[in-house]
């Protein structure tokens, strides 16, 4: 391979985190080779959160160029919406969380608030295919990320990387209840 | 990867994925490291918890967050004068505060050796700046290396160390923020066997380290000589590379992630140019680049920030009346941001036009509302804000310190309308009232920064009487940059620890005005806010309630952990939006209708809305 860019985006305090280390660690396990990094710091509270994931070989940077994403996967409606106007590439895929975290804007009642509508909009804009998911059954919306996992494994978003990998990056950090918990979503949704 | 620590020590070699600040403790432990003292601020904070990851009774080091980068600085070179290898570790902005120590290191004679670990931050994801901290460097005589991503972080510490043992000086390894976060797959050599003499080595006899008078000039002289030796070996180092694609007509000087956008871009061109990457950035290895320079006809410096390289280089083209043509920086926009993919690509654009093809913009144009970082659910510098606002004038001055509670400055709270740095909210609210008796001045401050640059604000605030009120945000923590212990927290990184209480200091000070209360208790603070402006003296309202983060983060690990959250029932709101536009806690949603809902990912159900709301709507959600 020679270049996969994949750009994950949301909202301090949703697990964004997790989510892009077992993504690297999948992708390393799947033999690709592969570099990342994540937002730290302040911008955690509350703000927009970005991890980035290249793989392939003819990459250098850990940072994916504006543009230039083949897997935008957004935990979140809006930033869903931010990610693919600044990261999709034409004909890349979106896969995102259709839970809302109300941005300080609209809150106050200064800005619209985004529809799915408009992300789909977008979509169709950019030629990006589009996966929403969303499970009112889910009780502890810390494991959002992890139904966004199975979706991104489910429809092998992530070339060359299968099922087995994540499990193992899945295995890899996590343990005891937590691990049983998380694997078990995932075998339920991929 | 579960056990960090492990690995951390793992005697045999291996490869592992992780960031460059874990890449760093490894090197740390590889290079005999005993003594590592810092000040947590991002991007650097996870040095420390990877040291942390170690533990304790297992580190073959010492580890300290000391109160300041200042005196950070003064542990690390006490612990090398005394024969050991130290190093200390902060962000960008640190290096202002510790530097009247830094800038003598070089004066002396440092036997066991020191590395200072500078977190600089392009771009200023986390910083109320982006100052280049190799400026310092040259004022300082000091080496700077810079890595480009983890593996070169593992690398360029143990050559520094290396360095810094063998010219007795210090040196620094300058991070930058996506270099200190970057993860990759990292090849560790085995750890060597290291025996640690621990025998006291101070001896005046290695100074003298009494910098005064006559006494400065052998000690700049050899500091200069130190750095002259250093970049003759510069000149061999592997830390510094040429990549070769037969182009005698360009080529481009650059360093760190500048060097991995630059290789990104380069993809598209069709004849590349040849690039010399330096890993030594001070002092440049001026037989190198004057090499490089007179085998192309033109020359280009890709340098993030400043432009300290682009005058290195061409100073030496200068003298060796080289006339290959030399492109710096030719535009402001070239000194401000993070020199990413995009920034090069444009650049490089500039510079040659024929080199890379037209892009097409990304950007829709869509409109995405902005997401500002804010305060958490439940967090107790919303009910401060929330209840402070009510008891000062709209006139009135707020001065913002460094914290969680900066992001007060947003709407809807907007208090805190200026912020310098550490620890310098008393000192500019004192500057704001005098010549003053129509607008009350009211500074924060949080805990950690009390200790770290606070208190000679605060003192200066007795001792010339100024009236101002300052309220210390107390939380039990350094927040911001993942819960480190304070002072008066009752323990370090290390155990156990005596408690520095804030009140009894501020006792100890003398101040007479002093008040205390949980903000959760908002209309108690309101009143105490009154009282405090309304005293003819400085005065200090303790404003205090623990950061609900950690509190929560803690309790979802007990067992039998429940949820709980606030719900509003509709039939008593009458949507006057107070919970949502006043108290603006991030858990309220507006609904379309002008109704408010609750969102459940979100809220963690610790009630300090229920108070602010008139009609009394929100209660405990019963499951």
């Amino acid at each position: 391979m020679d270049e996969f860019n994949a750009y994950l985006i949301g909202v301090g305090g949703q697990g964004i985190g997790l989510l892009s280390e077992v993504l690297i660690r999948a992708a390393d396990h799947a033999g690709l080779r592969v570099k990342g990094v994540d937002t730290h710091g302040l911008a955690q509270r509350g703000g927009t959160v970005i991890s980035h994931l290249r793989m392939g070989d003819r990459v250098s940077s850990p940072m994916v160029p504006r543009g230039k994403a083949d897997l935008v996967v957004a935990l979140e409606r809006n930033e869903a919406l931010r990610g693919v106007n600044t990261a999709s590439k034409k004909g890349g895929a979106l896969v995102y969380y259709d839970t809302v975290w109300q941005p300080l804007g609209v809150r106050l009642g200064h800005t619209e608030p985004v529809g799915e509508d408009h992300i789909g909009a977008l979509c169709r804009q950019k030629d990006v295919r589009l996966y929403k998911v969303y499970d009112p059954e889910l009780v502890e919306p810390r494991m959002q990320n992890i139904v966004v996992l199975a979706t991104v494994a489910k429809h092998g978003l992530i070339p060359t990387v299968l099922d087995i990998h994540y499990r193992r990056a899945m295995a890899d950090l996590m343990q005891g209840n937590m691990l049983t918990k998380n694997m078990a979503l995932f075998d339920a949704k991929i | 990867m579960k056990q960090m620590g492990e690995m951390l020590l793992r005697r045999e070699s291996f490869e592992e994925i992780v960031m460059g600040n874990t890449a760093l403790v490894r090197a740390m432990v590889a290079s005999g490291t005993r003594v590592i003292s810092a000040y947590p601020g991002s991007p650097t904070p996870e040095i420390a918890t990877a040291i942390g990851a170690i533990p304790d009774g297992k580190r073959p080091f010492y580890f300290e967050f000391s109160t300041n980068e200042k005196v950070a600085m003064e542990v690390a070179y006490g612990a090398s004068i005394n024969g050991h290898l130290s190093t200390v570790f902060f962000k960008s902005v640190g290096l202002n505060v510790a530097s009247d120590t830094f800038v003598q290191l070089n004066l002396m004679n440092l036997i066991g050796g020191m590395v200072v670990v500078l977190g600089d931050d392009p771009g200023a994801n986390s910083s109320q700046n982006e100052q280049d901290n190799r400026h310092f460097a040259r004022m300082a005589y000091t080496p700077v290396l810079e890595p480009a991503n983890p593996s070169e972080v593992y690398t360029c510490y143990k050559a520094a160390a290396l360095l810094s043992k063998k010219h007795h000086m210090p040196v620094i390894l300058r991070m930058t923020t996506h270099v200190c976060h970057a993860k990759e797959k990292v090849a560790f050599d085995a750890l060597p066997d290291l025996v640690f003499d621990d025998t006291p080595k101070f001896d005046v006899g290695n100074g003298p380290y009494i910098p005064i008078t006559s006494l400065v000039f052998p000690k700049k002289r050899r500091a200069l000589a130190n750095l002259a030796a250093v970049e003759s070996g510069a000149e061999e180092s592997s830390l510094n590379s040429v990549t070769d694609h037969g182009n005698d007509k360009r080529g481009i000087i650059t360093m760190g992630l500048p060097f991995m956008s630059l290789m990104d871009v380069l993809e598209k061109a069709t004849q590349k140019p040849d690039i010399l990457k330096l890993g030594f950035v001070h002092p440049i290895p001026k037989k190198l680049v004057l090499d490089f320079i007179t085998t192309h006809r033109s020359v280009k410096i890709l340098e993030e920030l400043d432009d300290i390289l682009e005058n290195d280089v061409k100073k030496i083209a200068y003298d060796a009346g080289v006339t290959t043509r030399i492109m710096g920086k030719a535009d402001v926009e070239d000194w401000v941001g993070e020199y990413t993919y995009d920034k090069v690509y444009d650049i490089l654009s500039r510079t040659w036009p024929d080199l890379l093809p037209v892009r097409e913009e990304a950007d829709q144009g869509v409109v995405v509302p902005d997401r500002p970082a804010q305060m958490c659910p439940g967090c107790g510098h919303r009910s401060a804000f929330y209840a402070i606002k009510k008891a000062i004038e709209k006139n009135d001055i707020t001065v913002a310190d460094i914290g969680c509670h900066t992001l007060g400055f947003l709407p809807p709270y907007e208090m805190g309308q200026l912020l310098m740095c550490m620890g310098a909210s008393p000192g500019m609210g004192a500057g704001l009232s005098l010549f003053n008796d129509s607008r009350k001045v009211v500074a924060f401050m949080g805990d950690s920064t009390f200790f770290h640059a606070g208190l000679p604000g605060i003192i200066n605030a007795v001792f010339n009487n100024h009236n101002i009120t300052l309220i210390l945000m107390e939380n039990g923590t350094t927040a911001m940059t993942g819960h480190q212990e304070t002072p008066a927290t009752g323990k370090n990184v290390n155990g156990v620890t005596d408690k520095i209480p804030l009140k009894g200091v501020l006792e100890g000070l003398g101040i007479r005005h002093i008040y205390e209360v949980d903000t959760y208790q908002q209309e108690k603070l309101t009143d105490l806010v009154k009282q405090a402006l309304a005293d003819d003296a400085f005065s200090v309202v303790i404003a205090r309630h623990p950061c609900m983060l950690k509190f929560t983060r803690e309790q979802r690990r007990k067992k039998g952990y429940q949820g709980k959250r606030v719900a509003i029932d509709q039939k008593i709101c009458d949507q006057n939006h107070e919970c949502l536009a006043s108290f603006g806690c991030p858990s309220f949603t507006r609904k379309e209708d002008g109704s408010v809902e609750v969102n459940p990912d979100l809220c963690i159900g610790d009630g300090s809305c229920m108070q602010t709301c008139p009609t009394s709507a929100i209660s405990p959600h019963k499951p």
